[in-house]
């Protein structure tokens, strides 16, 4: 399996022009796959492949829980973003970071200590298992699926325009095999490293891409803002002269300001992919000083795009960008535009690394919650029928996630506009999950019905929203390509472009509202227990010796 | 020796695995109890209310609740200036504006909000290590 995927590669890539970007890519894919293979004789055992044994040290899973939020997304679309609409770009910046805070002070240490594979773990803690379980587990799939389809497409697409030899369709199944192979073979520990190489890979070109952006400045950060105040662009034959460092360009309405960025801040603590990487660590401590590292490595990124997104509108202007294949292709054409053809070559390879590294991350999010919260917990109630079926349950899951997402992401095609998958990711995650997790965490009196009816709601209404808004709903002009249209041709029935703003207040108002409606001394009978593991650490999971 | 019957190869009862077999005959090692065999073996109430816990716990809620609502407002700030005051927003300071200033600032906010719970968390260890302590006999 393993040579067949490299054989696909080599083979499509051959009439390819790039010759450097394919070295480097299937260099990239070699050094995973060597990780793969040693992380496979290690990953007998749940808590082996599910939390690669808990013995990840507070650096490595810093690296791999960075490597994990800057997807594609982040590195392509938002240098796009800020190349084309300037300042309320960064804003995602700014609230990709600060979104950290609520991890690092309210979410991670207690999940690190009363939880064992899944974010429902807590949830479950004391609450009624099965109800609570199969709700999560619904929430952690919608997520990781959504998102995991939004990197597949991205894949493609990226791939088509980088690599010409590659076909859309190769490369996306060429992506789904791979991410099927690191999760299945070499579960949580393969990921976890695969993340790490990437996140140095990442870290090191976007250093050298904005060192060489500023060395066209001369090193001068004025000459480098004062280049950002005039730039021209063409709308349909007018000449438009704007300040890149003004608020406004993309965002009219302050309400979608405020919406995107509790989101943001909210729905950084509810994904369930980032949760699970607590429960590689020993401990608490460690999981704290994991976050601290994720924050200085994320935030140093973020800082960065100020110079590959306002560079990349500064240098080679929304024109030529909005022309060569869009805001994803930004940071990839900047590269080129400072670096020459090796750079671009490199910066593309860690674009795709990235994107391996983030859906790898996703399927086994995906995999561990169905295998853990419902196979096992659901059905079998919490007992499992042979010794390693979890995990062989977890591994089929992985295989048949992966399959979904390669047939979904060749269905919707490389012009599918669905940039708004990942957004609905963090409306959720901040509808959905959030609440829950902090009323179980925090509040005494939450039960059951709170948090079944907080699920329910923040995850039907961030996505009814979504459905009725812009993103969807818009009547495009004729000139827009038919693949790339909104879905329904209508005038959006919710304005804005998030539906953070109404969903995160209705899904906790609905946790409030289920747990006032009923009682349950259980759940605040054990109460007790979990304030002490959760604030002490005490019972909690253990790393497993070698 | 050598009369010794051909050895079995199915996995013994009791082997060194994390996932528990059933009927196994010794008992499993401190690493494989899961949380709920572990819960009968402590006294959690006494510990909860011990007065050194909730002395912890008074000291976790008077740094970040305030730490919390302090970092949103701050958040939360770029966002409305940036709606409803875009003239205060736009307005030059050098080459940059107020806008990114403020958005920069962000950062620093974020490090050294991180870098205070760290610090303030490693005086919590110390106490709960001190409070477990006094639980284990």
């Amino acid at each position: 399996m393993l040579a067949s995927t490299l054989l696909l590669i080599a083979d499509s890539a051959a009439p390819a022009t790039n010759p450097a970007a394919i070295t480097m890519f299937v260099g990239f894919v070699a050094a995973t796959l060597v990780i793969t293979y040693f992380s496979a004789r290690k990953s007998s055992g749940s808590s082996a492949y599910f939390a690669a044994g808990r013995r990840i040290t507070g650096w490595q899973n810093g690296l791999a829980v960075a490597g994990d939020y800057m997807s594609a997304a982040s590195f392509l679309g938002i240098a796009g973003m800020i190349a084309l609409s300037g300042y309320d770009g960064f804003l995602y910046s700014v609230g990709f970071l600060v979104a950290y805070l609520t991890v690092l002070m309210l979410v991670a240490e207690p999940l690190r200590n009363a939880g064992k594979y899944t974010m429902a773990d807590v949830l479950a803690y004391r609450l009624s298992p099965r109800p609570v379980r199969a709700a999560a587990a619904v929430s952690t799939i919608t997520v990781s699926t959504f998102y995991m389809i939004a990197q597949m497409v991205g894949a493609g697409g990226l791939v088509k325009v980088l690599l010409p030899g590659i076909s859309y369709e190769v490369a996306v199944i060429g992506v789904g095999i791979l991410m099927i192979v690191y999760v299945v073979f070499g579960g949580m520990l393969a990921t976890t490293w695969v993340q790490i190489v990437k996140a140095l890979l990442l870290m090191s070109g976007s250093v050298f891409l904005s060192v060489l952006v500023m060395a066209k400045f001369h090193f001068s950060i004025g000459e480098f803002f004062g280049s950002l105040s005039h730039i021209t662009s063409h709308k349909g034959g007018a000449v438009i002269t704007a300040d890149f460092m003004t608020p406004g360009m993309k965002f009219k309405n302050p309400l979608d300001f405020i919406s995107l960025c509790m989101a943001l801040v909210f729905g950084t603590a509810g994904l369930p992919h980032i949760l699970i990487r607590f429960y590689t660590v020993p401990d608490a401590k460690t999981a704290r000083s994991s976050v601290v590292w994720a924050m200085v490595l994320i935030g140093v990124f973020y800082v960065m795009t100020t110079f590959f997104g306002f560079g990349a509108a500064s240098l080679l202007g929304p024109d030529y960008i909005g022309k060569n294949g869009g805001g994803n292709m930004a940071a990839p054409l900047l590269a080129r535009e400072v670096g020459g053809n090796i750079f671009f070559a490199f910066i593309s390879a860690v674009a795709f690394a990235t994107i391996l590294a983030v859906v790898a991350g996703l399927t086994i999010s995906a995999s561990s919650s169905f295998a853990h919260d419902f196979f096992t917990n659901v059905i079998h109630h919490g007992k499992e029928q042979k010794p390693g079926e979890e995990v062989r349950v977890a591994r089929i899951t992985a295989f048949v996630v992966g399959a979904v997402s390669i047939c979904l992401a060749i269905g919707l095609g490389p012009n599918a506009n669905v940039a708004f998958l990942v957004g609905l990711a963090f409306a959720v995650a901040a509808s959905a999950n959030l609440p829950v997790i902090l009323f179980s965490i925090f509040w005494k009196r939450f039960n059951t019905a709170g948090a079944v009816a907080g699920l329910v709601v923040g995850l039907i209404s961030s996505i009814g929203l979504i459905l009725i808004s812009p993103t969807i709903m818009t009547v495009d002009a004729a000139t827009v390509l038919p693949a790339a249209r909104h879905l329904v041709q209508h005038a959006p029935i919710f304005s804005l472009a998030n539906p953070g703003i109404i969903s995160i207040p209705l899904g906790f108002i609905a946790a409030i509202i289920g747990t006032l409606c009923s009682s349950e001394p259980s759940a605040e009978a054990r109460f007790t227990e979990l304030a002490v593991r959760a604030n002490t650490g005490l019972g909690a999971e253990k790393a497993t010796s070698h | 020796m050598s009369s010794q019957t051909p050895r079995d190869f199915t996995p013994e009862s009791g082997a060194p695995t994390d996932v528990a077999p059933t009927g196994r005959t010794v008992p499993k090692p401190a690493h494989e109890l899961t949380a709920d065999e572990e819960r009968g073996a402590i006294d959690w109430d006494a510990i909860a209310a011990d007065v050194d816990f909730k002395k912890l716990l008074a000291a976790k809620s008077a740094f970040i609740v305030p730490m919390t609502i302090f970092f949103l407002l701050y958040f939360f700030a770029l966002p409305v200036l940036v709606g409803w005051c875009p003239g205060l927003m736009k307005t030059k300071v050098g080459n940059v504006n107020i806008a990114y200033l403020f958005a920069f600032s962000q950062f620093f906010m974020a490090w050294i909000v991180a870098g205070l719970y760290v610090r303030k968390a490693a005086g919590w260890d110390k106490a709960s290590a001190e409070l477990l302590a006094k639980f284990k006999k």
